[in-house]
């Protein structure tokens, strides 16, 4: 039976000017590099990564709101494209985005009620007034939003009941497929929790499957059921969340794993050195050699593909399925 | 630097053209210069030379390509009045015009940016509330508005100083005056935004943070940011220089380029009007150009960033 | 037997209270805040967005401007130092006293080269000009893990990323030798791996000069990593303060036990966060008594009375503002010491959860 999203390959590059001479070097920027993963229907995928990683262009590409250079991108079987055809405006009724920053994601000048019963007001037009005002009501429900809340504005809220917002119009279509764009990462530690929470308690309603983004690894391990780790457009490994942090395999994975700071532990001292090289100047063979540990000079002229193996994949040319500790 | 400065060079010489070429449309278009040289009561057989001798008789494209193959020549045509060079006609007015709008520019400058500066260090304090109040009052009077007020406060009550002609220094005051105090209006208030803006950034934080005293933040810190938007509202300032001198001459009867535009534009003077806003049009140009050269300069941002240039 | 006498504090803030010009009315923004550093100490200030944790030190300093109103004591080294004139001030900042910010990209003057900024703060407070001060520019850089520091002081902000800003930014702030780094979020808004290091950084420095450190963040693993003591701050009041690893094995008051609860875990089972349910009031709209009391799952009839003050609550160091201190005993799996193998946050949501039942 196949995923209800199927992502094979997909490649998004951008070409730029770089500084020097007179018109500038051409050069071209890999935002996504080759990324291939699965989400079945009603399963979270989370993805993390650092800045330049390509989680969020990834989301896009996925969503058909930025057109892919390479690839394909299925969602129940049929393929996802950026044009703005009449099938594209169809499928936003099947896919939606929760994004980083509420307030942008909000129009200012609407009532959040307004704004929650847009989609429906779009794509299912003929309902009657009553109904779709219902539909509203229930969906701010749903969120947690008080009913005298409808007609505030979105500056009006808080940060936290922004979201709810923003959450309430990305369910009013029962989407099957609900990408989140670090949907918590503005918030503070404890609407965080509620957010989240209440994000986890309509997945069990609804059935929702998501794409859930965050550079905050904590986060990822609590609503994902897989996770995959990206770092200069690739994946570099993949897996169940507690294999993936408490057992990684890449040397990046596990350098970022224990660069996390968390109560009750020493976090011992990173072995990481410098910035992460820019998307535009991708280094040969694999992305990661050049910050990497235990690099081999196979590293800086091959690059490793993505090997599954028993539910977990890992792109390295040393990883094998037993924990790296053994290697090195 | 180099593209940066080339593009912007290539975009001013296009703007150069269309100007040229608009005004060289729409003054054929409106009004029979033969009827108002020659008069109403001249011969049609008067007219007809009169079109003959200028080349009005040939259809408007043949015009227009020999107009600009002629500039390549050097040759801006002639004033129909006195079938002078148009160049020359214009060039002995221009420094009358300058002796005007060079002072009222340095007015602008000179009042507008320490009010604005002064202005958002106070921040709403009674200074800069009456400041802005007065700005207001520079920002939405018309130049003419202000001008004729002046005259009459200043002319006709006071009788401190004269109210039209060219004669002496004193003559000079009231145009200088009207454009200066409503330049620097502007450019007051533009300014106190842009400081406004800059003041609330954390670098300026930053730098009081060193330990740097209050005055040392203002100027080195804050001021070359400000810098950035204000020069914006300079350049656009030189262009309304530009416009403001037609009014404001005509309005205290100064013979500059800008009362000679005007009569030139009631004769249908062509050549005369081709060069004058050949000329406005490279003023304006330029200035925009220099204005966007020194932010090339002022900001390093602008220098270097790689830009994306399409998927 | 007299005890030897205790070195004098390096900071000491005392009823500290901060009221911003809100137009018509003032507003309370800061509720006399009481804070000692020792020489040395790595303090750690947490708290949500709005508790007052970066106003305490900026009003400390004298940078909130002009609509800001501050009251109370506090002292440098032994010198009273609000209300200062700018002079003296300048002195003291970067001198005595260094603040890192948040945002390292945008702190820093986009039209001036690295070299320069740095070079201002040697200027000030070292006297340095010249080739003296590049070479002592170019030594602060390489000190702070700036490769090419050469080629970078002659380099702009915008050209350097937000890890090397950062640098970049304790560079200039080292560079006036100064007592105690105030760090205000310092790595909220870097990437994990440059957060890394740059805890790294700040450790080694401390550790070579003795420099103390104020660690304010909202991240508690960061503050858990780095301070020796810690203080919760709430509603512009310091409502906990001890020693860190202690708070964070047993925390008193139920606001850092509900943020605990409410921190998703790496490891450990995963279970349901516990939210602490409402939101931070406005400032202008504080609850009478309790600031806290509106979300508090132990709130009683007493804590709608006044506010509670900072008390000890019977260990080494730790004091807590609660009404209800005596009756909210810890009674988690850490009683039995740090070395319990049950992780804090999920010690903090039993608790929570045993609370909730208890009152059900």
């Amino acid at each position: 039976m196949s995923a209800l999203l199927e992502v094979r390959d997909l490649a998004r590059h951008f070409a730029v000017a770089r500084p020097g001479g007179l018109w500038g070097r051409r050069a071209t920027l890999r935002a996504v590099d080759g990324v291939s993963f699965d989400i079945e229907a009603g399963r979270t995928l989370g993805l993390v990564g650092e800045s330049g990683c390509g989680k969020s262009t990834t989301a896009r590409l996925v969503l058909g709101l930025t057109p892919a250079t390479a690839g394909d991108i299925r969602f129940d079987g049929v393929p996802v494209t950026a044009r703005h055809d009449g099938d594209w405006r169809r499928a936003r009724a099947r896919m939606q985005m929760v994004y980083q920053d509420p307030l942008g994601a909000l129009d200012r000048r609407q009532a959040v009620a307004e704004q929650i019963g847009e989609p429906l007001a779009i794509h299912r037009p003929l309902t009657p007034r009553a109904e779709r005002a219902e539909r509203v009501a229930a969906l701010m429900d749903a969120v947690g939003l008080r009913r005298d809340q409808a007609a505030r504005y979105p500056h009006e809220l808080s940060g936290g009941q922004r979201q709810r917002v923003v959450i309430a119009r990305a369910l009013a279509l029962d989407p099957q497929l609900l990408v989140c764009d670090e949907p918590v990462s503005a918030l503070d530690v404890s609407i965080q929790a509620q957010v989240l929470n209440l994000l986890d308690d309509l997945r069990a309603r609804t059935g929702f499957a998501a794409l859930f983004i965050s550079h905050d690894l904590k986060v990822v391990r609590q609503m994902a059921d897989r996770v995959a780790v990206m770092y200069l457009g690739r994946i570099v490994e993949e897996g169940a969340p507690d294999e993936v942090f408490h057992a990684p395999l890449h040397p990046y994975t596990q350098a970022l794993v224990a660069a996390i700071p968390t109560l009750g532990r020493r976090r011992v001292r990173t072995t990481l050195r410098g910035d992460p090289p820019s998307p535009v100047d991708r280094p040969p063979g694999c992305p990661f050699h050049t910050r990497c540990p235990v690099a081999i000079a196979r590293c800086a002229s091959e690059t490793p593909a993505l090997r599954h193996d028993a539910g977990r994949a890992v792109a390295c040319h040393l990883a094998a399925a037993t924990p790296f500790a053994e290697i090195v | 630097m180099l593209g940066y400065t080339l593009s912007r060079l290539g975009r001013a010489a296009v703007t150069l053209i269309i100007v040229v070429s608009l005004a060289f449309v729409i003054l054929r278009l409106t009004g029979d210069p033969g009827q108002i040289m020659l008069g109403p009561d001249a011969p049609p057989s008067a007219y007809a030379a009169f079109r003959r001798n200028w080349g009005l008789d040939q259809p408007i494209w043949v015009q227009y390509l020999k107009y600009f193959a002629a500039i390549f020549e050097g040759d801006l045509g002639r004033s129909m009045r006195d079938g002078r060079p148009a160049l020359e006609v214009v060039m002995e007015r221009a420094p009358i015009t300058l002796a005007i709008t060079g002072p009222a520019f340095l007015m602008n400058l000179m009042i507008g940016l320490p009010a604005g500066i002064i202005a958002a260090l106070h921040r709403n304090t009674a200074l800069d509330r009456a400041i802005m109040t007065v700005s207001v009052l520079g920002f939405t009077v018309p130049s003419f508005v202000m001008g004729l007020t002046l005259a009459l406060i200043f002319a006709v009550q006071l009788r401190w100083l004269p109210s039209g002609g060219s004669d002496t220094w004193a003559h000079a005051v009231l145009p200088i005056a009207t454009m200066g105090l409503i330049g620097a209006a502007v450019i007051a208030r533009f300014t106190r935004s842009a400081m406004l803006e800059v003041m609330g950034q954390p670098y300026i934080r930053t730098a009081s943070a060193k330990g740097l005293p209050w005055r040392e933040v203002v100027v080195t810190h804050a001021l070359p940011n400000a810098a950035i938007p204000t020069l914006t509202i300079i350049g656009f300032m030189v262009g309304s220089l530009v416009a403001g001198a037609v009014v404001v001459e005509s309005i205290f009867s100064w013979p500059g380029v800008g009362r000679l535009l005007v009569t030139a534009v009631a004769n249908r003077d062509l050549a005369v009007v081709q060069v004058i806003l050949l000329a406005i049009g490279f003023t304006m140009v330029a200035a925009n150009l220099a204005v966007d050269l020194a932010y090339g300069w002022i900001d390093p941002r602008l220098r270097l960033k790689p830009t994306p240039t399409g998927a | 037997m007299t005890s030897p006498p205790l070195a004098p504090p390096l900071i000491q803030l005392r009823d500290l209270t901060v009221e911003f010009d809100q137009g018509a009315r003032f507003v309370r923004a800061l509720h006399g805040v009481s804070l000692t550093l020792a020489r040395g100490e790595a303090l750690g200030l947490v708290g949500e967005s709005g508790c007052g944790k970066s106003i305490t030190w900026l009003a400390a300093l004298g940078l909130l401007g002009p609509g800001a109103r501050v009251a109370g004591s506090v002292q440098v080294a032994g010198e009273e130092v609000l209300g200062l004139p700018d002079r003296a001030l300048s002195r003291i900042r970067g001198g005595r006293v260094a603040l890192i910010f948040q945002d390292p990209s945008s702190s820093l003057n986009p039209v001036h080269r690295i070299g320069r900024q740095i070079g201002e703060a040697l200027r000030l407070h070292r006297g340095l000009t010249g080739g003296a001060q590049r070479a002592e520019a170019r030594r602060l850089l390489d000190r702070v893990g700036i490769a090419n520091a050469a080629q970078r002081l002659d380099e702009y902000p915008h050209e350097l990323s937000g890890g090397m800003n950062q640098r970049v930014m304790i560079a200039m702030a080292l560079a006036g030798e100064p007592d105690v780094l105030v760090a205000d979020e310092p790595t909220t808004a870097l990437d994990t791996t440059i957060q890394a290091q740059i805890l790294d950084l700040l450790h080694d420095l401390r550790a070579e000069t003795g420099m103390a450190l104020v660690l304010i963040s909202h991240d508690l693993g960061v503050v858990a990593d780095m301070a020796d003591r810690v203080a919760v701050m709430y509603g512009g009041r310091i409502i906990e303060e001890g020693p860190a690893e202690a708070l964070f094995a047993a925390p008193d008051h139920p606001y850092t036990r509900g943020l605990m609860a409410a921190l998703p875990d790496l490891e450990g089972p995963r279970r349901r966060l516990s939210a602490i349910p409402g939101a931070v009031p406005a400032p202008d709209r504080l609850p009478p008594g309790c600031t806290f009391a509106p979300r508090c799952a132990h709130a009683e009839g007493l804590c709608e009375g006044a506010p509670p003050a900072l008390r000890g609550t019977g260990r080494a160091g730790r004091r807590a503002a609660c009404h209800r201190l005596e009756a909210l005993v810890w009674t988690g799996l850490a009683a039995s010491g740090p070395s319990a193998t049950a992780r804090p946050a999920e010690v903090a949501r039993a608790e929570v959860a045993r609370a909730e039942r208890a009152r059900a």
